[in-house]
């Protein structure tokens, strides 16, 4: 089965294209069935986004918030958002934040992906057990870093001066709370990474291999001249999804980090929820504001998964 | 050409060992007494360990581990309710504008959980359903749902039309065949979507935080959080929460292999 969903997917969907349309007779019977689920998207999801977008375009306090009656104030909270200091370095780190992690999720992942799809005893096992960090959830994996990159007792800094490297701050330090957040984040990602990479490498039809082995290619050349051409496609789509995924990351540095210290892992996300739910006084206005900013940035990217994801169908 | 293969699988060993190290740490501090706790360097292996904290988890964790469940197996029913319907009416009955649904739920998925929170929490206040279980199940179910109706379509139209114009013959309504044909036969998608809609509802932060941070009834990610932000002394206890907390996790890794890893490219391979 774990073969079946994948495999049948492309083959449905040629299916549904050439297959003739189904009488119309269903069309009613067919809304029927999806009743529930428009009705669920329109209360759950399109209404949330509808309040989100009003309360970015509207001045809050707390006590308008209770009653609902706050003045409109077009795009003032956005202005405020663009005007405030800390809004260039939660830009940066969100891109930074998202691009390094993507780049060493895939290398890895790919890496680990090419290593696991030779046939050796445990592979499949062990291929198994790489999964487990994408399966845990955030808030173990992010307090589990969090005690391990402690300054005094955490283990990275007593391995690290067994080298004789000093003590590193990795989350007190304005300098690496960035990169701690991005380690943790990687080491969550790469699983994700190597399924969908691995899954894409069994595509590779096994006779391109034994003709570039026939013609005398190195496993180099065979990995460059053919596996990664090839698994472009997948690799796209693996690299676009996990724009989407990463851009909104928030438990993981929450919990780590809380966007400290001095908003030096502070990325659109965490300032979102800062504004809104961070202290005693929220200011659910700016959230809003800098939350649509984020959708945005997420949606671009989306938009252009699916766009690759249509074009690979075809 | 044997030597290669041990090679190999001596190195996989090796890169295995070195991606779930944070997780034999978090076993292992989960057994560290607190005396050892701050040890130069760190005990590798809790030698003169301790029940300590799988005791404290006993003592205070056990209510949030309830909600946790409550509200995963909620989650479960409401997002196979929602989506296995349409997930068949998308697969098999193809009404117009199928397409257009299949799009927007594309989309939904890539939605910041963290920007539907703050919706949710603008509507929840005014409802008065801040802090309930059944107020959480509904926000959870909105990481399954699309996912859900993803799944569903994409295993459906696996199923041959056959099997559903035999029924039809018979004079069984859509319904019926859905109910007694396309469901049965569903099976691997039924565990899939729910494995992963379990997993979700019982690992997420974001609404946690946002919708039940101040009821009774929270759930264990909110039990950890708690933990970390009081007594951050005390890592054995926090460990040992966060070691029943993978429980499950860990279950379904061991159980359904085959269907995680299902999940999981399904999510990128699919349209």
């Amino acid at each position: 089965m774990a073969q079946d969903v994948l495999t049948r997917v492309p083959a449905s969907a040629s299916a549904g294209a050439g297959a003739p349309r189904r009488r119309s007779r269903g069309h009613w019977t067919a809304w029927a069935f999806c009743a529930p689920i428009v009705i669920y998207l329109i209360a759950f999801y399109a209404y949330p986004l509808y309040r989100n977008l009003d309360l970015s375009l509207r001045d809050y306090t707390v006590r308008s918030f209770v009653r609902g009656d706050a003045p409109f104030s077009g795009l003032d909270n956005y202005r405020e958002v663009f005007a405030d200091p800390a809004f260039g370095p939660a830009f940066l780190h969100t891109v930074v934040f998202t691009f390094v992690s993507i780049a060493f999720q895939f290398a890895i992942g790919l890496a680990l992906a090419v290593f696991f799809a030779q046939s050796f005893r445990l592979s499949a096992t062990l291929r198994a057990l790489f999964l487990v960090p994408w399966l845990l959830p955030l808030i173990v994996s992010a307090s589990t870093w969090a005690w391990m990159l402690n300054s005094d007792s955490g283990i990275v800094n007593a391995f690290l001066g067994f080298f004789g490297v000093e003590p590193v701050n990795w989350l007190t330090s304005p300098d690496w709370a960035l990169t701690s957040v991005i380690i943790a984040n990687v080491w969550i990602g790469i699983p994700f990474n190597l399924v969908v990479l691995y899954s894409g490498l069994q595509a590779i039809p096994a006779e391109v291999y034994e003709a570039a082995a026939l013609d005398g290619a190195t496993g180099w050349q065979r990995f460059w001249r053919i596996t990664f051409p090839l698994l472009r496609p997948v690799s796209a789509i693996t690299l676009l999804l996990g724009l989407v995924y990463t851009l909104k990351v928030f438990d993981l540095i929450w919990i780590m980090t809380k966007g400290g210290p001095a908003d030096a892992s502070t990325t659109f996300a965490t300032w979102s929820y800062r504004f809104s739910f961070g202290s005693l006084l929220p200011e659910f206005g700016p959230g809003a504001a800098v939350g649509n900013l984020l959708i945005i940035m997420a949606l671009f990217f989306g938009l252009l998964y699916i766009r690759f994801q249509r074009r690979l169908n075809q | 050409m044997r030597m290669r293969q041990h090679l190999k699988t001596g190195l996989g060993l090796i890169l295995t060992a070195i991606m779930l190290f944070p997780v034999y740490w978090m076993l292992n501090v989960s057994f560290t007494k607190d005396t050892n706790m701050r040890a130069d360097p760190p005990h590798l292996f809790p030698y003169d360990g301790t029940l300590e904290g799988y005791r404290a988890v006993i003592d205070q964790q056990l209510p949030y581990l309830g909600t946790s469940l409550i509200v995963g197996l909620g989650t479960v029913l409401l997002t196979l309710v929602l989506s296995a319907p349409a997930g068949f009416a998308l697969a098999k009955l193809r009404p117009k504008g199928g397409g257009a649904l299949s799009f927007v739920l594309l989309i939904a998925q890539m939605i910041p959980g963290i920007i539907m929170a703050m919706g949710f929490y603008a509507i929840y206040l005014r409802l008065g359903v801040l802090n309930t279980v059944p107020g959480l199940i509904l926000a959870d179910s909105t990481i399954a749902v699309p996912f859900g109706v993803l799944i569903f379509t994409a295993f459906m139209s696996g199923i041959p039309d056959e099997l559903i114009n035999a029924a039809m013959i018979d004079g069984a309504t859509t319904w019926r065949t859905f109910v007694s044909v396309i469901l049965p036969v569903s099976r691997n998608a039924i565990v899939t979507v729910s494995l992963f809609a379990f997993l979700w509802a019982w690992s997420d932060f974001v609404f946690a935080t946002t919708l039940d941070g101040g009821g009774d009834a929270q759930p264990i990610t909110l039990g950890i959080y708690h933990y970390i932000g009081n007594n951050n002394q005390q890592w054995n206890a926090i460990m040992a929460t966060a070691v029943i907390a993978s429980i499950p996790a860990t279950l379904l890794l061991i159980l359904a292999q085959r269907y995680v890893a299902a999940g999981v490219t399904a999510g990128a391979v699919k349209d």
